[in-house]
């Protein structure tokens, strides 16, 4: 079959460039590693307050009383904002126009529905006397019994999980597959809430200028936090402007505007003064999102050659008693396992806590982890080699849908790693390998996929007579590197050296560069900048090859070719002339194109688009104290176009760091009676530290994808997680024959 | 935080009277006090600060054993040469704790004040009852949450766990802390909860430690702290257990043993059946398998806690064989 | 409460300041003196992103009363490069891109810069140790690593 699409033809103007592929450092670091980044919590206008949350210990009731003039006669309290005395919106909270209009607590009332909701704010002259304002509220609460389990509520199939994908989805029919499968498995996995916990807490800097309002907050979707404040607050979009060049860590708890900041701009509009505020690290147990527990049970039937017959993967999870939030789980197994018959199914409960969202690879790491593990239940069943089994029951086409693939370098991610990691020398059983010191040690391995997803977004680039150029988009840096990717592809986007393009994002005045998240940022503004600067390029080409006195004139048919500042005749180069003597000439001092990012619907159509990975894990358990050390974890990933290798590196490890995390170390444990989340802190909710995290390798796999979009970005972001968190607790069987179900793995789990 | 008046002694005579002042706590390193002022838990009129005391911070080893100053920090103990090589287990028990930060903040003396990070002890905003702050309002934690909570010298008012680390070493090596004229075995400066959890050491008012004295013993000498977590480093114990041994000249038969648990009790424990049972043993892994076990005599699970009484024998039996090995 | 007077000494510099005595001294550098460059990520002690140096030592800022440094020498991060110099150690960090987002970064080369003069960068496995009390949720502990080692080659040689 060829497939025909004319996604990538040369346009007759275009540029060449060497930025893109170079590891160059971060063009932000310098800021970074001197302190001097701006983050938005280091804001401090004139005559700023300091709002501080007084958030609810009950899961669900009522506040029936707060102890207002305690905290107002502290010294420094300016105010004390409660449903009482909180300014009128232009929009109920509640409402939700869109499935990702999330519902927000601002103050509407007094019913509590979830832990760590926000009671009352307290503005003060001075964070400690708000925060103790806070504290001197004292609240008295009429409580209802919480809701906290997977099974303590009525279980329903929601409309849709996800992005709106479809609940239950089916390919085939799963129970005949079962039925003529020689072997069987069928196992339930469980995964616990985790919380996102960037290290830089939600933060707000706020201030009113009559109907203009000025804010400093992390933001992975300026334009989206924009539109929901100009709703909100019924002004206009462009008299809001926000700025957010650098966020602290995002992982999707960014991704809406919460609810906490909408309260420091409420904060603000009563006081008539600037306000900042912070969350506190447990305050982000609630209002800001988190990745909802599941429960997973798969079924899988495998003929007498280890071929899948039947893939049954259902998940529960748990939403909000108020909003739809459903973590995707199930969805995972519609793109790696080639199998006739498949079904994907979910169902949910209501319980009280603060709306689950998007975190770090939603649904597919909680589903891969699950999927992975099983797969190699169902190896192990057919007495195969776990690598051996997923070659097996490799994808030609996309399980689910039978589209081909735009691109899938997966082999090579398999045999490359292996090939690193030294899987060949792997014995079947586990329980077989022990190192000089006694420790059982297990090898793993897990597979990867994540969609190449698309957004929208938009750049204006612009030239100037000085020869500099200038590329705007409102992206936002979270770590993945947008400073410096993005102004590689704006400096080979406009033909020029990196040093001599202005790069401007992170502002909402800037053109909308759509959301930082799905992995999709790069792909989507990069393709932005990318028209952009083809957009002014053509202008500049248009000035030159129509005028007599520029050497390429007439080149027009034949085109021109961008690159180091200058035009040169595309087949001829030693006609060639600057960008300054061009717009001199033309007495332009600056011209400007733009340019728009978007998914091809025709494409889209056509093929399936997925980055893929292969991770291999290295695990050493000691026998006495069931501890787990992972010691070696090796993985490998084709996602298309790599624009920058030093920051796609960072990326995957960081992903690979996340999966470790998934299996070993995240949970968050709710008492049961209130409902509390009893770990709200860095010290017991646990993230790895730097001795956790053993060497790691990531080997970057060639991969040309002409079909995703004109630059052959995938995206990187969120993979890393994708196959590590499997990998390792398929380590952990390996090494002790004890088959992980429940995550993370405790000690507890191995004392045997 | 509530606000509270900051002095600064100007003398060892001074702090001690202010300590005697109701609602004046002495402020050290501050990294459980001023945690604890943040949570609600701690709520001072006024502090004390004795970090500037000149001559409280000596580390001094000699023949007898060491004297440790209280205010000297646990970083520099824990770097000490000659706690390095003389008391190896104290050493580990140091570097093991918390963070090179908070070990260059927290003092040795602040080290034995620090509190129990059992959560519902840590959010009086969140659960009412706690014996440990408000005497007679009930305990949270019993039916609730209780994965990291004590197996062992629990009762019916309080099963918070003791979750420091040098102290199980120091409770193994018979060190005793001075306050002032007054001095005290470490282990019976820590008091089991009973029907009084909110009284945690044997310390009154107007008392204020000056300095650890760890005799000098074979068994120190060939000591070692071993540590189980969950993460790899910057945690609590799972369960950890300071042991020291000496031999006979057979270098087989046990002549002393100290064992000391940590991160299953309610206080720093010291597991004397084990030592008693394994004195004028030969050392075989089987008999010490066995006797470890005695460690955990008596302990009481409330659910999530049980892996303990799992986990601490087989800690306390590795440590033993371990240092077995080095003979 | 009424304010105390407290002199702090923050990167050479002396600063007078009027405070309540329960102001911190990372809400201190942070709100009244516009250092901001020292984070604050937990203020509980569990995270390492305030971490700064009295009298040359790794500190948290953050379980530290501002009243109490009075009288020591305070460095944050925005004092270790000299004049537009990058320290090694910051060096380090933006070659081996030891970081993302960057917010736990101040924290982790303060951290650094004191493993290495304690004498505990000596193999990765005391790095990874030594500089575990600084959380870093991007996951760049790799290269983290990567540059304590090289950082800590570069101030021996």
């Amino acid at each position: 079959m060829t497939l025909e699409l004319s996604l990538n033809q040369q346009p007759a103007h275009t540029r060449q460039g060497s930025s893109i592929g170079q590891p160059l450092t971060r063009r932000d670091g310098f800021l970074k590693v001197t302190g001097a980044a701006r983050y938005a919590a280091d804001n401090h206008p004139s005559g700023m307050l300091y709002a501080v949350l007084a958030v609810s210990s009950i899961a669900r009731g009522r506040v029936a009383a707060l102890d207002v003039e305690a905290a107002k006669a502290h010294k420094g309290v300016v105010e004390v904002m409660t449903p009482r005395n909180r300014p009128a919106l232009a929009a109920d909270p509640d409402a939700k126009d869109h499935p990702f209009m999330f519902r927000l607590d601002l103050l509407q009332n007094e019913e509590v529905r979830y832990p760590n909701q926000t009671i009352a704010v307290v503005i003060a002259e001075t964070l400690e006397a708000a925060t103790e304002g806070a504290a001197l509220l004292s609240p008295r609460y009429e409580a209802l019994p919480a809701r906290v389990g997977l099974d303590d509520a009525e279980s329903f199939v929601p409309r849709g999980v996800g992005v709106g994908n479809p609940a239950v989805q089916h390919k085939g029919d799963v129970e005949a597959g079962l039925k003529s499968a020689k072997t069987r498995i069928e196992a339930t996995y469980e995964t616990p809430a985790q919380y996102h916990n960037a290290m830089e807490p939600h933060a707000i800097v706020a201030a009113w200028d009559g109907d203009k309002l000025s804010i400093d907050t992390p933001s992975q979707g300026l334009a989206m936090a924009q539109g929901r404040i100009s709703g909100l607050f019924g002004i206009a979009p462009q008299n809001i402007h926000i700025r957010s060049p650098f966020l602290g860590g995002g992982f999707g708890s960014k991704g809406m505007i919460s609810g906490p900041q909408v309260l420091g701009v409420l904060a603000a509009r009563l006081v008539g003064r600037p306000v900042k505020l912070v969350l506190r690290r447990e305050q982000m147990y609630g209002p800001v999102g988190h990745r909802a527990p599941t429960r997973q049970t798969l079924r899988m039937g495998m003929d007498g050659e280890g071929r899948l017959t039947a893939i049954h993967h259902h998940a529960k999870t748990a939403s909000s008693t108020f909003d739809d939030f459903f973590e995707p789980a199930a969805d995972a197994s519609h793109t790696l396992y080639a199998s006739p018959a498949i079904t994907t199914s979910h169902e949910a409960v209501r319980l009280d806590t603060g709306t689950p969202l998007f975190m770090r690879a939603p649904g597919e790491a909680t589903g891969s982890i699950a999927l992975e593990s099983a797969i190699d239940e169902a190896a192990h069943a057919c007495g195969m080699d776990p690598l051996e089994f997923r070659l097996r029951n490799y994808a030609e086409v996309e399980p689910m849908t039978g589209k081909p693939f735009s691109s899938k370098a997966l082999r090579e991610c398999y045999s490359q790693a292996a090939k690193a990691f030294g899987w060949a020398s792997r014995p079947l059983q586990p329980r077989l390998m022990r190192d000089a010191d006694g420790f059982l040690t297990g090898w793993g391995v897990g597979t990867a996929t994540f969609p190449a997803i698309m957004f929208q977004a938009e750049a204006r680039a612009v030239l100037k007579a000085d020869g500099s150029g200038l590329m705007e988009t409102g992206a936002q840096d979270m770590g993945q590197g947008a400073w410096t990717a993005f102004a590689q592809i704006a400096a080979d986007g406009l033909g020029l050296d990196i040093d001599q393009v202005d790069f401007r994002a992170g502002s909402s005045d800037l053109p909308n560069a759509g959301i930082a998240g799905g992995s999709g940022h790069t792909a989507t503004a990069g393709m932005a900048i990318h028209n952009a600067g083809a957009a002014v390029i053509a202008r500049l080409a248009d000035l030159a090859t129509g005028n007599e006195a520029s050497p390429l004139f007439g080149a027009d048919n034949e085109g021109v070719v961008a690159r180091g500042g200058r035009l040169y005749r595309r087949d001829d180069e030693n006609r060639s002339e600057s960008y300054a003597e061009i717009l001199t000439r033309a007495g332009l001092t600056e011209i400007e194109g733009h340019g728009k990012g978007a998914p091809d619907a025709a494409s889209q159509e056509t093929y399936a688009k997925h980055a893929h990975g292969a991770v291999f894990a290295e695990v050493k358990v000691d026998p006495d104290f069931g501890q787990i050390r992972v010691t070696r974890l090796v993985g490998a990933f084709a996602a298309g176009r790599v624009i920058n290798p030093r920051l796609v590196r960072s990326q995957y490890y960081g992903g690979m760091i996340w999966g470790v995390s998934f299996a070993l170390h995240e949970e968050a444990i709710t008492d049961r009676r209130s409902g509390r989340i009893q770990n709200a802190n860095l010290a017991e909710y646990h993230v790895p530290v730097n001795a956790d995290v053993p060497s790691v390798e990531a080997i970057l796999i060639h991969e040309d994808d002409p079909y995703v979009n004109a630059l052959g970005i995938k995206g990187v972001g969120e993979i890393g997680i994708i196959g590590t968190a499997g990998a390792v607790a398929n380590a952990v069987w390996h090494a002790t024959g004890v088959r992980p179900r429940r995550f993370p793995i405790r000690i507890e789990d191995l004392l045997g | 935080m509530r606000d509270f008046s900051y002095f600064r002694a100007s003398s060892l005579d001074a702090a001690r009277q202010a300590a005697a002042l109701p609602g004046t706590m002495l402020l050290a390193g501050g990294t459980t006090l001023i945690d604890l002022a943040k949570c609600g838990v701690a709520e001072p009129d006024t502090l004390v600060d004795i970090t500037h005391l000149k001559g409280l911070d000596r580390i001094d080893v000699n023949e007898r054993g060491a004297t440790i100053g209280a205010l000297a920090k646990m970083g520099h103990i824990a770097d000490h040469a000659d706690i390095k090589s003389r008391f190896p287990a104290i050493s580990e028990a140091l570097w093991q704790a918390a963070s090179a930060q908070i070990r260059n903040m927290a003092t040795i003396g602040g080290n034995l004040m620090q509190r129990t990070r059992c959560p519902y002890f840590r959010g009086p905003a969140n659960f009412s009852a706690c014996n440990k702050r408000e005497p007679g309002s009930g305990c949270s934690a019993i039916g609730g949450v209780t994965r990291g909570h004590a197996v062992l010298g629990t009762s019916e008012a309080c099963i918070a766990m003791y979750p420091g680390d040098l102290a199980t070493a120091l409770v193994a090596f018979d060190a005793t802390v001075h306050l002032g004229e007054r001095k005290l075995l470490v282990d019976d400066f820590f008091l089991l909860p009973g029907s009084t959890p909110d009284r945690e050491h044997a310390i009154e008012p107007g008392e204020m430690i000056t300095s650890i004295e760890i005799p000098s013993s074979a068994a120190a000498h060939r000591s070692t702290y071993l540590k189980i977590r969950d993460r790899q480093s910057y945690e609590f114990a799972a369960a950890s257990a300071a042991v020291g041994i000496e031999f006979e000249a057979d270098g087989r038969t046990i002549r002393d043993l100290r064992v000391a648990l940590g991160g299953v009790a309610t206080k720093p424990w010291r597991a004397r059946a084990v030592e008693e049972a394994l004195k004028g043993k030969v050392l075989e892994p089987e008999t010490v398998r066995a006797a470890s076990r005695l460690a955990v005599e008596g302990a009481v699970d409330h659910g999530a806690n049980h892996y303990k009484i799992e986990l601490a024998p087989r800690v306390v039996a590795r440590a033993i064989l371990k240092l077995g090995e080095t003979a | 409460m009424t304010k105390i007077p407290v002199h702090l000494d923050i990167n050479g510099t002396h600063h007078h300041l009027e405070l309540e005595p329960r102001v911190t001294l990372l809400d201190a550098l942070r709100d009244r003196l516009g250092l901001t460059g020292t984070k604050k990520g937990c203020d509980h002690g569990q995270c390492g992103a305030c971490t700064v140096h009295v009298d040359g030592e790794r500190v948290l800022a953050c379980l530290t009363l501002a009243a109490q440094t009075e009288g020591r020498t305070i460095t944050t991060i925005e004092g270790l490069a000299r004049e537009g110099e990058l320290h090694p150690v910051q060096a380090a960090f933006l070659e081996q891109d030891a970081f993302q987002c960057g917010y736990c970064t101040p924290g982790q080369i303060m951290s650094a810069v004191a493993c290495i003069r304690e004498g505990h960068a000596g193999s990765d496995e005391e790095i990874r140790e030594y500089m575990a009390g600084n959380l870093c949720r991007c996951g760049a502990y790799p290269h983290i690593v990567a540059a304590v080692r090289q950082a800590a080659l570069e101030v021996a040689s």
